[in-house]
């Protein structure tokens, strides 16, 4: 018997006890109680940015006051939103391909164990090396300005994470479970889809999650090696380059929504997908 | 005794495999040959029967030798001269990965200094990390790499070399990850081994260092692993918009502009700061495989 | 100095006191340890006993009444390290060997070098692990592990020995050892002991009392003088007296409402 499973020591552990999922006035106080300090200082961190920029009479292309970017994202709207409509597209499709390939490649080498010993290895040491560099190659093989070039960028960095981890998944199963499901006489593909498959998750949602936010920073980066004229990655260097640095700073604030926005797709999906999970019991880094 | 030899069994079983002395790095190395090679070939095969098919089937990638030159071509260009009094590509690639390598090792540096700090302060206070926590993950989802062309405007303002804002932009992209995973170490010693330092009226600084941080090592090395790629990106990318005439970033755009010349060179280059990254993620490995052998489930 | 090692009047323990989730762990806990006794405290999961141990410590802190430990507050003991605390898990830091170990609570004592090293030598001599000082914690059995914890507990010689189910994990092989073990230093060091288990037969062969406990509240219900010849050997496990105290324990812990089969 473990020491977390005696209730009698768990009563000590007041503070690690997770409480039943329930909602109510307390739970909810606790968890505004929770956020109240991150809300505040963001705040104050606006305003302190505002202020600075004011009492200091920081020029603006050096650093913009939040009014100004806000300002200046609604002015651009148009151009800015086509943009990152465009750049949305590349991280999508290219996290999608990546994830995709990913999984499949870690099924087959749950599947075969030889496979596994030799191409782990390989995957983490290519995890390894600057993917983004072959963000020109894939602009000569695909084209510069066809959206495809960034997509295959996109795809091989999420691969990697989401291959490795769902191999160590589909691998790392409690023996206890596996010798449980054999004493069934359970065939191989039931013990993938009962045991390997379920206990897989929240490994492959921890990789998808780390997927979202780089799809969407590889796009942009393999857009600095050059691509079409309306894509966030190309405005922001010219913007830039032109000392308009509250244009440049409204398309990183753009990114910065599209990057949450992905996140927080994938967060619902795991939700959804396995509400069972620990974590969504006990929320803590 | 009869513990004593179920022990002697379990030091019997430590003696073969835990103090192996070939780090399983090398034995990685041999695999990663082995499968080197198949790609080669794999890569080689696709030309040939891809110029076979042409016409017939849709390809993916063209399979002529500007798109994908000859893997001996690629090897080989390493050791032409493009000038004559120049040393070989290897050699200037090397110099330019040494640049590459400065600014990511000041990144890194920075990043993980920075990564720790934030990660001791946060495992001391929780308001701390109740208010700053959310920003430190805010900062990740920004991509951070987009306001690289900002930081190199910032510094040519200030009157910085230009590799100090490369060094930022490559710490920028180290410090998450270091942060994160230490904090989950430093938080992960069993709470019983803490309530053992509270009983002996531990300050937090004993705790902090004779249980909180050597628990967090394996957390730790993980992310340095992580963060040792990162730097080598931040590095690329951070001399993508600057003005830099050195440097591996600066050498890919160069020899992307070329490319129709001399596609092989390309590659070259992606080679070398493929090879430079990975190889500091292995010296990190090898550290980390020290460090860490007298543990449980070292191998 | 007192003379007793813990005075505790109506202790009571409340946790998460006003949320949702409030558990009444402990309620009026009258109890007096004198020096160089050994108590056991008994009852079935969540009667509070692990917790009334920790309130000696001062690792919880209580909702109610007065605790004393060597006639100092619980804090001001801790602070003079009056007591060493031994847990069901060894808790043995991985990344020290077993002498290390032993040592680290004199290295925050601020102990020199070379005193460390004989204390600890002497103690793990006395747990007889004199020859693994060099090894790592993994590479020793459960027992092993634990005797390694009594001798960190030992080793900066604390008056009070707060011991939470230390040998719950062993095989009952190894667990009717290590008792005969605690039996021989509890004689030759005459330490005070607060000893936490659920088992009948091991809180009668250690004890010089037993405390039994009954849960929803925590509560005493019946202390039991558990008056054995010393020392206890292995023939007292066999004797009638023995039987005759496991008897009255496990009625009394009937009495108190738990079921006991």
């Amino acid at each position: 018997m473990s020491l977390r499973d005696d209730p009698d020591v768990l009563e000590a552990f007041d503070a690690d006890v997770p409480g039943e999922p329930q909602v109510d006035v307390s739970r909810l106080r606790e968890r505004l109680r929770e956020v109240a300090p991150a809300i505040v200082l963001f705040f104050a961190a606006l305003a302190l940015w505002e202020l600075t920029v004011i009492a200091f009479g920081i020029q603006e292309f050096l650093l913009p006051r939040p009014t100004v970017i806000v300002g200046t994202l609604v002015d651009n709207w148009t151009e800015i939103s086509k943009a990152a409509f465009a750049t949305f597209e590349e991280a999508v499709g290219g996290f999608v391909v990546g994830a995709a390939a990913g999984a499949l490649v870690a099924l087959a080498t749950a599947r075969w164990t030889g496979f596994r010993t030799g191409v782990l290895p390989i995957a983490i040491a290519l995890n390894s090396a600057p993917i983004i560099a072959l963000a020109p190659i894939m602009n000569q093989w695909f084209g510069l300005t066809n959206p495809v070039s960034k997509m295959a960028v996109v795809a091989i960095i999420v691969f990697f994470p989401v291959m490795i981890n769902t191999a160590r998944g589909l691998t790392e199963v409690d023996p206890a479970e596996l010798e449980l499901l054999d004493s069934y006489a359970a065939s191989p593909s039931e013990i993938m889809r009962n045991v390997r498959i379920p206990s897989s998750l929240p490994f492959v949602f921890a990789a998808l999650k780390v997927g979202t936010v780089l799809s969407v920073i590889g796009a942009i980066v393999a857009e600095y090696f050059g691509g079409p004229r309306d894509v966030l990655g190309v405005y922001i260097t010219q913007q830039a380059s032109l000392l308009h640095i509250a244009e440049a700073w409204a398309a990183i604030v753009v990114a910065t929504v599209l990057g949450v926005a992905m996140y927080t797709i994938v967060l619902v999906a795991e939700r959804l997908i396995m509400p069972w999970h620990a974590s969504f019991r006990d929320q803590r880094v | 005794m009869e513990v004593v030899e179920g022990t002697s069994r379990r030091v019997e079983a430590r003696d073969a495999s835990g103090r192996s002395p070939i780090p399983p790095a090398f034995r990685s190395l041999v695999w990663f040959l082995a499968i080197l090679g198949s790609l080669m070939l794999a890569w080689e095969l696709y030309k040939v029967v891809g110029r076979a098919l042409e016409g017939t089937v849709p390809l993916p990638v063209r399979p002529d030798n500007k798109s994908m030159p000859h893997v001996w071509d690629i090897l080989g260009v390493l050791f032409t001269r493009r000038l004559p009094n120049e040393p070989i590509l290897l050699l200037v690639l090397l110099r330019e990965s040494l640049f590459t390598f400065r600014e990511a090792l000041i990144g890194f540096a920075v990043g993980t200094t920075v990564g720790f700090a934030l990660a001791i302060a946060f495992s001391q206070s929780r308001l701390l990390e109740r208010a700053f926590m959310p920003y430190v993950v805010a900062s990740q989802t920004v991509p951070l790499v987009a306001i690289a062309p900002i930081i190199v405007i910032w510094g040519a303002k200030i009157g910085w070399p230009v590799w100090i804002s490369v060094s930022i932009i490559s710490a920028y992209l180290v410090f998450f990850p270091v942060a994160i995973n230490t904090l989950r170490g430093l938080r992960s010693p069993d709470p019983t081994a803490m309530e053992l330092m509270r009983s002996y009226a531990a300050g937090r600084r004993d705790t902090l260092w004779k249980v909180q941080a050597p628990a967090a090592m394996p957390f730790i090395f993980s992310a340095l692993k992580i963060s040792a790629t990162a730097s080598v990106v931040g590095a690329l990318v951070g001399e993508l918009p600057s003005s830099l005439n050195q440097g591996l970033g600066r050498a890919l755009l160069s020899f992307m502009y070329t490319f129709i010349t001399g596609p092989e060179k390309l590659f070259a280059a992606i080679l070398v700061a493929s090879v430079l990254s990975m190889s500091f993620v292995g010296a990190i490995a090898t550290a980390e495989h020290y460090v860490l052998r007298n543990r449980r489930g070292s191998r | 100095m007192s003379e007793h090692a813990v005075v505790a009047e109506g202790v009571g323990k409340v946790f998460n006191a006003g949320s949702s989730d409030q558990v009444e762990a402990l309620k009026g806990i009258d109890l007096t340890i004198g020096a160089g006794e050994f108590v056991s405290l008994i009852g079935p999961s969540g009667c509070g006993k692990s917790t009334l141990l920790r309130l000696v410590g001062d690792l919880v802190q209580p909702s109610a009444g007065r605790l004393e430990v060597n006639g100092k507050t619980p804090h001001r003991a801790r602070l003079d390290r009056d007591y060493a605390m031994v847990f069901q898990k060894a808790t043995l830091l991985e990344w020290r060997t077993v002498g290390k170990n032993v040592q680290l609570p004199l290295e925050i004592m601020g102990v020199d070098k070379a005193e460390r090293e004989r204390r600890s030598r002497e103690f793990l001599d006395l747990v007889q692990l004199a020859e693994f000082s060099d090894h790592y914690p993994w590479q020793l059995s459960g027992g092993m592990q634990q005797r390694v914890a009594i001798a960190r507990g030992l080793v900066f010689d604390p008056a009070l020995l707060l011991m939470d189910e230390p040998f719950g994990a062993l095989d009952e092989m190894t667990r009717e050892r290590m008792q005969m073990e605690l039996m021989d230093i509890w004689r030759r060091t005459g330490k005070t002991v607060v000893f936490v288990t659920h088992s009948i037969p091991e809180a009668v062969f250690l004890s010089t009392r037993v405390v039994v406990m009954s849960p929803r509240p925590g509560r005493i219900t019946d202390v039991i003088d558990i008056d054995l010849t010393q020392p206890r050997t292995f023939d007292t496990r066999e004797s009638t007296p023995y039987y005759e105290k496991m008897t009255e324990v496990r009625e009394a812990l009937r009495a108190a409402g738990v079921g006991v089969e």
